[in-house]
């Protein structure tokens, strides 16, 4: 993992110290709310419905035991004893006091974390791979040009004050765990014909209200040069992205309105302006960043083998366990879809069992998912079932993963004040109706369902297999339904099926959906995603609306 | 490049040379008064064998154009109407890559929380629509003893501090 060196832990330092004086200068009424809005979303402090919510930054989210551990310090001292993790794999808390926020961010910045830019038209936090470095089928380890591109973007003087957010996700893997097509900037790690390493470069992707797949605007450029390439698509974006509507504002519009030529015409011709100013790192430095990232000391003679003789521990090994690269090793996700919970949703208690766990047996590794789980991406196959035995005791062994149960979900109304509909017990009723039943999720297989309560699209309805979309008719709730998105490698947008329903509708929907993939799935493996691609939506919309 | 004028050094507070008290300057020549030139004015006169030094740079300006007239040019002043708008950023910083030594000044909606962001990009002088605390202003460049990346005042990265 990386650790701050003291250049790290001086300009944080530094930060915190500069929106306590922001901070302190609002209450003074020096400065207007106008004017300390966008101070305070570049420090990740969004007014919700019913106080402030704060999103802490959890960088490619990969955390440390200690670092967990101070989640739920601050859950504890600050919040109402729950975080939220979110599908940009940091974490959130709802209920913070402006008051207490001076403390807060000291107690953050004592294990090397903060808030900055987790909100604002400005680079946000990066994301990646949760299975980065434990991945059998990765390159490298992605994290390290995560972390490059985070200290680029912290402060960037030019792109701080940009036409809307930015987000930029990094992969090394053909299996993209991150939704990298769905970012404004997607990199793909992966080698030339020379063997040199690069990435490939996606551009324009995004949710929300106008959906889009990004674009390859360049499909190598060599890792000594990354950051460069970034820094030009950024000031095309910077310069000619839209102002004049909020909501055409992002790259995608920008990328969809010149054509994917012209915009590439335009980042190379800035690229080659940028390029000769030495404004990408030397290589030391990446040497020094990858260093931090090497892999733990796996121990070559740990036992490849299983004792499945538990059948709750096997069901949850062949949900939630992945293959590790390492032999002896596997890689475990801890649900956070528990029955009739609140999806991503962590308790203190449950966030210090993780973080013990993390430092006993996953080398003090934790990682965040955007699907709102958590990961244990070191595990002796040894220390597996007592790992689980820990997970159980804390009600975090729910053995979901990818299933129908383990549904993205936003806020919705229950907490954003943008928000047309609740989406949280959407979520909930939904996986009532199959909790309980282990076996039948087990044959409905992966099914991913997402779930926004408003066009914004915070829970990814768009990327759905089966996507929900809250929407506000004429005062009353109600929901739109849509099938056949993904955000993996496969990246497709969902479509509307047909009228939408009110809540009671939807439930029952959803259900016919799953009773009609059922029987209509040609093999036991083929996923809904599949029948529905194959199929198309005509029997699925007689399914429903019959 | 002739702008050695500028300080180098991260964290340190640069002199004031402040001949109006609502204007911050940074600059250690003369200041330089004259009428400014709307880009489109000052292009037009061009062609016309005129003969401005100021020019207005508003946010949807391409800035480039003014890259063949550098060397007449004393003063730069780039417009933010409303301070969310950040266009000016990348303005100042072309200026400033393509080696312009001249004033470029930050006027309009200028807030002392953007001066930090401004002066890494290249803006040495800064007119804004409200005066601001010399105090805050102070503090503000005082702040972050290091930076991360490059822009265009010659500090040097973390990266180079790290590896010499």
């Amino acid at each position: 993992m990386y650790r701050y060196d003291h250049f790290d832990q001086a300009i944080v330092d530094a930060r915190v110290a500069e929106f306590k004086d922001q901070v302190g200068r609002r209450l003074r009424g020096e400065i207007t709310e106008d004017q300390f809005k966008p101070l305070r979303l570049m420090n990740g402090l969004y007014l919700q419905l019913h106080a402030y919510m704060l999103r802490v930054a959890i960088p490619y989210g990969t955390l440390s035991g200690t670092q967990m551990r101070m989640l739920a310090h601050i859950a504890r001292t600050y919040d109402r004893d729950y975080g939220h993790f979110t599908t940009r794999q940091n974490i959130q808390y709802n209920w913070i006091k402006l008051e207490q926020f001076s403390d807060l961010l000291d107690d953050l910045s004592k294990v090397e974390m903060h808030a900055f830019q987790t909100s604002g038209n400005c680079i946000r936090n990066i994301s990646s791979d949760q299975f980065a470095g434990a991945a059998a089928d990765e390159l490298a380890d992605p994290r390290p040009y995560a972390e490059l591109l985070r200290q680029w973007s912290t402060l960037h003087p030019e792109f701080s004050f940009l036409p809307r957010k930015f987000k930029i996700a990094v992969i090394a893997s053909d299996t993209d765990r991150a939704a990298i097509q769905l970012h404004d900037i997607g990199l793909q790690l992966r080698t030339n014909a020379a063997g040199a390493l690069g990435f490939r470069v996606y551009v324009g992707g995004g949710m929300g209200r106008t959906p889009i797949i990004g674009q390859i605007v360049r499909d190598f450029i060599p890792v000594a040069q990354f950051l460069s390439y970034c820094e030009a698509i950024l000031r095309v974006y910077n310069r000619y992205g839209r102002r004049d509507n909020i909501y055409k504002a992002r790259i995608k519009i920008l990328v969809s309105e010149l054509g994917i030529a012209e915009f590439t015409a335009q980042v190379e011709a800035e690229w080659a302006e940028l390029e000769p100013l030495g404004l990408d790192a030397p290589q030391a430095e990446y040497d020094r960043i990858i260093a931090q990232f090497a892999a733990p000391a796996f121990d070559p003679a740990a036992p490849d083998t299983l004792d499945l003789s538990d059948p709750d521990f096997a069901v949850w090994v062949a949900q939630n366990v992945h293959a590790h690269r390492a032999p002896g090793y596997a890689i475990a996700t801890i649900s956070l879809k528990p029955k009739g919970g609140i999806p991503g949703d962590a308790s203190s208690a449950q966030m210090d069992v993780i973080a013990d766990l993390a430092e006993r047996y996953a080398h003090d590794e934790i990682r965040v998912t955007h699907s709102q789980n958590l990961v244990l991406a070191h595990v002796r196959k040894a220390d597996l079932y007592a790992v689980w035995q820990g997970l159980d005791a804390a009600g975090l062994a729910t053995p979901n993963l990818d299933m129908v149960t383990d549904i993205i979900v936003c806020p919705g109304m229950d907490y954003c004040t943008l928000a047309n509909a609740r989406s949280i017990p959407i979520a909930q009723r939904i996986a009532a109706k199959f909790e309980a039943d282990v076996a039948a999720q087990q044959d409905i297989g992966e099914l991913k369902i997402k779930i926004s309560g408003c066009i914004n699209g915070c829970g990814h309805h768009h990327a759905g297999h089966i996507g929900i979309l809250g929407v506000d008719k004429k005062g009353e709730e109600a929901y739109q339904l849509l099938l056949g998105g993904s955000g993996a490698e496969d990246a497709s947008l969902a479509k509307i099926l047909g009228p939408g329903f009110d809540e009671n509708g939807i439930i029952e929907a959803v259900d016919k959906l799953i009773d009609f993939y059922r029987s209509a799935r040609t093999a036991p493996d083929e996923r809904f995603l599949d029948t529905y691609r194959r199929l198309g939506p005509a029997p699925f919309k007689a399914a429903v609306y019959g | 490049m002739d702008n050695q004028d500028q300080q180098a050094v991260a964290g340190a507070v640069p002199p004031a040379l402040d001949d109006a008290p609502a204007r911050l300057r940074y600059r250690s020549d003369a200041p330089f008064e004259s009428p400014i030139a709307p880009l489109a004015d000052f292009l037009a006169a061009n062609g016309s064998g005129g003969n401005f030094a100021a020019v207005r740079i508003d946010p949807g300006d391409d800035v480039r154009a003014l890259l063949p007239h550098l060397g007449r040019l004393k003063l730069v002043e780039i417009a933010f109407p409303k301070f969310r708008d950040g266009r000016g950023y990348s303005s100042a910083r072309i200026l400033r890559e393509a080696g312009f030594g001249g004033e470029i000044r930050a006027a309009g909606d200028v807030l002392v929380d953007q001066l930090g962001f401004m002066r890494r990009v290249g803006f040495d002088s800064f007119a804004p629509d409200a005066p601001l605390d010399p105090v805050v202003v102070a503090a503000t460049f005082a702040r972050f003893p290091y930076v991360y990346m490059k822009a265009a005042d010659g500090l040097a990265p973390v990266w180079a501090l790290r590896h010499g």
